[in-house]
Parts: structure tokens; sequence; C-alpha cells
């Protein structure tokens, strides 16, 4: 049972997400976790100005509650689950890390320079995370899905355009990655 | 007892998000260095299991609970929405090192400035349906 308490390996987690695409297949439905985002949009009244959010958010209900599991099912991992939360990342990429003034590389689950209450003090985390997320919403309805939607169930039901989606991922990552995240952190 | 079921699923999917790591910023940062082949290895299981699965599905004709074949709708056929809008959910992810699930997961985890993530995630979806019709699709 130790396994379960350590953090797990690729070729652990890679065929839980192919077991949960197909239960949800099993039961007909199509894995995405971006179509609640829409779903959220519409339960706030969006529908009233807007027909891409007029549809009946009853219909899925479902994927409201794989969203709530998803948030159980991350705490029942961290407070649970885990005994050493921090990520063991390439040393290179801590050393890289470091370099960009994120101390906390190889220490903890997430940087804290980025996601700790002390950090969303400072205008300047504030504003990544906000654009972050703008640009993951809106990106995803844009492309019609998004890691789950294309990159794992699009691509398993070998569609063409979900590998346009999927490319358009890596650029865009690649992108910031490389030549925009050296001068924003 | 339906509903319940998916609770189950998406239980599971939080637990794999986070004990995988796919939900932390540094191995999304690590993925884009191309320093590591976890998130690769995590993503390309998943697709090689995937591929097989649902070519059984359809060779087969695997029924669902319900008793019908399995029908898995082809996506609308595009280019251009596809890749800009690859491209800009891409720009997303690689900055706040989160997608839509991992972003459920985190806020069960504990890591409350994740909901600023959220909110503006929410907000981007619904500006897009705002000017949808005038973006190239």
């Amino acid at each position: 049972m130790e396994w379960i308490f350590n953090p797990w390996p690729w070729y652990i987690g890679g065929p839980m997400i192919a077991l949960i695409m197909f239960l949800l297949l099993y039961f007909v439905k199509n894995f995405g976790m971006s179509s609640t985002l829409r779903t959220f949009c519409t339960i706030c009244g969006a529908g009233k100005s807007n027909e891409f959010f007029n549809f009946d958010w009853k219909t899925q209900q479902w994927n409201l509650m794989v969203s709530a599991g998803a948030i159980i099912g991350g705490a029942l991992a961290a407070h649970f689950l885990s005994t050493d939360s921090s990520v063991a990342i390439h040393p290179d990429t801590i050393t890289k890390l470091q370099d960009l003034n994120i101390n906390s590389a190889g220490v903890s689950y997430l940087p804290e320079e980025l996601f700790s209450m002390q950090a969303l003090m400072q205008p300047k985390v504030l504003l990544i995370l906000s654009i972050g997320g703008f640009l993951v919403g809106f990106g995803a309805r844009y492309a019609g899905g998004c890691t789950s939607g294309h990159a794992i169930s699009g691509l398993s039901n070998l569609q063409l355009v979900s590998l346009y989606a999927v490319i358009g991922f890596f650029i865009g990552g690649l992108f910031m990655n490389h030549l925009l995240l050296p001068y924003i952190l | 007892m339906r509903l319940f079921i998916f609770f189950l699923t998406g239980i599971l999917f939080g637990i794999t998000m986070f004990k995988s790591e796919a939900a932390s910023w540094f191995r999304i940062y690590e993925m884009f260095q191309f320093n590591s082949f976890h998130m690769y290895g995590i993503i390309g299981s998943a697709l090689a299991l995937g591929v097989l699965m649902i070519q059984i599905i359809k060779r087969y004709k695997i029924k669902s609970a319900y008793g019908e074949p399995i029908v898995i709708p082809d996506k609308a056929m595009s280019f251009s929405r596809y890749a800009y809008g690859g491209i800009i959910f891409g720009l997303g992810w690689g900055l706040a090192g989160a997608c839509p699930g991992p972003i459920f997961t985190l806020i069960g985890a504990g890591f409350y400035p994740i909901l600023v993530v959220l909110v503006f995630a929410i907000l981007g979806t619904w500006v897009y349906g705002l000017i949808a019709k005038k973006l190239p699709h």
C-alpha cells in the first residue's frame, strides 16, 4: 500500500486517466472538464442575453458531479493519501526556476511564489493568475475543449481536429514557457 | 444514483490528478522544458490505452450501461478555431500551470489562490461566448 502515499509514476497516472475516460464512455458521456466552465456561466444567468449559454444546464449535472468529485478527490489525495507532496522535478528545471526566483522548486507541490495567500497580495501575482485563468477559459471554449477533451478523448478517437488543438496547446505553452515566463516571473 | 457514479468517477479523477502530479505547476513547467518524460508518459499512456479502448468499442460494438452500442460523436471539422483557440489555451496553461481538471483538484487540495484562476477561467469562457460570432471558426 506504500505506493499510494508516494507520488504516482506516469504508468499509473496515465492508465487511471484511460479508466476514467472508459467509465464516462460506458455511461455515454464525453470526458471534458472545461464544459463545466460554460455551465457555470449558464447557471449565473448568461443564457438570458447570449444564445451560446442558453441551454438547459441540468443536462450537464453529471459533469458538475465529476467536477465536485475532482475537488473532493484533490482534498482526499492531499490530506490523506500523501506523506510528502513535494514534486521531484528534474534538477536542471529546479536550477532554472531558482534563477527566476522560484525558490520553492523541488520543495513544494505548487510554487509558493504564485500560489500562497501571501503571494496573492502582490499585484503581479494576481495578474499572472487572472490572465492565466482567462486565457485557459477563453482558449478552451474557442478550441472546443481542453486537455481532457482534445489531448485525451479527442486524440483517442483519432480526431484530426484534436491534433490541431493539441499542437496549438504546445505552441502556446512553449511560447509562454520559453519566451514570456522569463520576463514575467 | 447515476449522479453518484459520476461523483465517484470525479473523485477518482481528482486523486489521479493530484497523485500523478499532473496538477502541479512544476510538472507543467518541466514538460515545456522537455526535461522529463513524466507528463509525456501520463498523456502518452492514457492516449495509447484510449485509442485501443475506442477501437475495441467500435469493432466489437461494446454496449453502454444502458444496453445500447456506444457511439462517440465526431468533432466538427475546422482548422482556425482549433489552432487559434489551442494557442490561446496553451498560453494560459503555460502561465497558470493548470488546465480545467486540475483547477478543481487544487481547490480541494487547499491551494485557495487557484480560485482566482477559476473565476477568470469562467470569465474567459463568458467573454468567448459574447464575441464568438466575430471570431474566425
